[in-house]
């Protein structure tokens, strides 16, 4: 298996007015190809940071990192991943058709219009092209964002609590809109979630955080099969690895305070 | 069903009803010493009958254009009465306010009926045209019936006159001093906007840039208007030099500004497409702006025609609305100045409109433009 993503002793401290704030410290991971890899962890854990330091949006202070064997700034100029953000930040002035075509005229793809249209029927969204994001939907706005960052087909797809701010029904169907997308695209994901069962029902592997300093704290390798209908939630197996996630978020927080 | 009436439109009909009736009791006008009985003017009291006979309303329903009627015979007939009074008594005042009330009276019925969709929406555009041509026939009979000397207002019929036998003028000032507001218009937004962009490329910039603008902006009008003057010469160049002094300024803040409207993720996210500085502005961070650009413009419009009709105040050839205001009040040819008001007010409200219908057609997608939710 070759690694996608691969930290070492990774650190990240951020100089603030009141004092240095340690973000990540001594992070040691690798993602392989074709995973689907979540982070979970209470907030200020780092794992946003995380994501944002593979995505050479910001600098670590500490360690290494390499993203598809080069640097993170290497490969953000290689435009060898995509970002889905926790607000779908669709450009309201663009029709969806012409948001999701923002990266390709930046990149300067030929044929467009092909790849807006393939991007747009992976998240379901055809028939939308031309309404405008203020039109649609906070689940159809994150779908159209999702699609985006599709578009120009980097084989890794990193997204930040991308459905956090959808309700529980809208959530429930796309993550497994996101799973089937996963099946087909064959892409490796790096998933940022503050929740429980969705980090076990989409994963391959979980890492577990805890803040102060954010550290990895566990690394769990789900068992579960690659295909997963919603109902495997109630199937022992699932809840054995929720039970460990739980464990270990425990484990780090401190309560001393 | 019978319609009902609100509390206001009921106290404006009694008011109307009322007034008509006490016009009636009073002495209407008169004319040398002696006294004009309302008689004496058919019109005006046919208006007034009819206006007391509305009362009749509260026994059965009026259609609310028999208001309407009913204010432009009061406006007819009152102004058809100024021709041959000499004083305007009482009764004369009080049948100009009852017709007012029955136009305020139409007017808030009007409303009312549009809102509950039985009249159709187009009827609305009445409304701002019976308030205008309210304040013309108040501001036309206060003046001549209580003869206000002409130097201090005169009456807007005498305006319109003036305009109509001063057209070619006014056309000759309009020209010299909108070529002065327009080309300074153009200069003072087109700089602001660049030097907005070199502040924004680079903070060594930002901090020498910034407080000159600033500086410039607080500078008098009438202190640089005679010194671009004597840089410029007297025809209308000098003129756009003080226009564009007065409109750099609010075009360079509001651009700064605009152009820090774009979201953190959005600008991330022009990042991890790895997009360059002019990609990241021509696509985000101008369109984010527009708003604020836009608002600069709508704020320069104005602000240019003042400019340009002050500077004129300073040594300019003999054209120019400026420069007509200036030497018309010296010859006390005040209806001429107000002509030349009337003709900066129309021109600089078709200004602003015009910005304001591009800025409806561009940021078309902005909250406050599509008026919905974020």
């Amino acid at each position: 298996m070759t690694s996608v993503v691969s930290a070492r002793g990774l650190g990240l401290t951020f100089k603030t007015g009141d004092g240095d704030v340690q973000a990540l410290s001594d992070v040691n991971l690798d993602i392989n190809r074709g995973e689907f890899v979540s982070f979970i962890g209470p907030s200020g854990c780092g794992k946003t940071t995380f994501l944002r330091v593979i995505a050479d949006l910001e600098q670590p202070t500490a360690g290494s990192i390499t993203v598809n064997g080069t640097s993170p700034a290497d490969a953000r100029l290689n435009r060898s991943y995509g970002y889905v953000f926790q607000a779908p930040a669709l450009l309201p002035w663009r029709t969806i058709d012409r948001n999701v075509g923002l990266p390709l005229e930046i990149m300067g793809y030929g044929d467009s219009a092909a790849r807006v249209s393939k991007a747009l029927d992976l998240v379901n969204l055809t028939g939308f092209e031309k309404k405008f994001p203020w039109q649609l939907s906070g689940g159809m706005q994150q779908r159209a964002s999702i699609a985006r960052a599709l578009a120009f087909d980097a084989d890794l797809l990193l997204m930040d609590e991308p459905f956090g701010a959808l309700d529980e029904i809208v959530r429930d169907h796309l993550n497994s809109e996101l799973l089937k997308l996963w099946a087909r695209t064959e892409k490796t994901i790096a998933f940022v979630t503050h929740s429980i069962p969705e980090a076990v029902y989409l994963s391959t592997k979980i890492v577990v955080m805890s803040p102060r300093p954010g550290r990895v704290t566990d690394i769990i390798d789900s068992p579960l099969p690659r295909e997963r209908p919603l109902d495997i939630r109630e199937t022992p197996e699932f809840l054995a690895i929720a039970a460990r996630v739980r464990d270990g978020l425990r484990a780090g927080h401190s309560y001393e305070e | 069903m019978k319609r009902q009436l609100t509390g206001l439109q009921r106290a404006l009909a009694a008011f109307a009803g009322g007034f008509a009736l006490l016009a009636l009791i009073f002495e209407f006008a008169s004319t040398e010493g002696a006294p004009l009985p309302v008689w004496e003017f058919p019109l005006a009291g046919t208006f007034l009958v009819l206006g007391v006979l509305a009362i009749g309303r509260i026994w059965f329903q009026l259609p609310l254009f028999i208001d309407g009627a009913l204010s432009v015979l009061g406006a007819v007939a009152l102004l058809l009465a100024l021709d041959t009074l000499q004083m305007a008594g009482p009764g004369y005042w009080f049948a100009l306010v009852s017709t007012w009330m029955f136009a305020w009276l139409f007017v808030e019925q009007l409303a009312a009926s549009i809102r509950a969709g039985r009249t159709s929406p187009t009827l609305g555009m009445l409304i701002p045209v019976v308030f205008g041509l309210s304040l013309l026939l108040i501001w036309e009979i206060i003046v001549r019936a209580a003869s206000v000397p002409m130097v201090l207002l005169p009456p807007p019929s005498m305006i319109w006159t003036r305009i109509l036998t001063s057209l070619p003028t006014l056309t000759a000032d309009f020209l010299q001093t909108f070529k002065a507001v327009l080309a300074g218009f153009a200069l003072g937004c087109g700089s602001g906007f660049i030097v907005a962009i070199l502040v924004d490329r680079s903070p060594f910039l930002k901090r020498g840039l910034l407080p000159i603008g600033n500086f410039v902006s607080a500078l008098p009008i009438i202190g640089i208007a005679p010194i671009m003057v004597m840089w410029f010469g007297f025809d209308w160049p000098s003129k756009a030099a003080v226009v564009v002094a007065m409109t750099f300024f609010p075009m360079l803040v509001n651009t700064v500004a605009g152009l820090n409207a774009s979201s953190s993720i959005e600008r991330d996210l022009m990042r991890t497409y790895a997009a360059s500085y002019w990609e990241t502005l021509l696509k985000l961070r101008l369109p984010a702006a527009a708003p604020f650009i836009f608002n600069a413009l709508k704020i320069n419009s104005t602000l240019a025609l003042i400019g340009a009709i002050v500077a004129e105040f300073f040594g300019t050839p003999i054209v120019g609305m400026g420069f007509r205001i200036s030497t018309e009040v010296g010859k006390l040819n005040i209806d001429l100045v107000w002509a030349e008001i009337a003709v900066a007010a129309v021109a600089g409200s078709a200004f602003y409109g015009v910005i304001a219908l591009i800025e409806r057609a561009v940021t078309f997608w902005h909250p406050s433009v599509r008026g919905g939710r974020t």
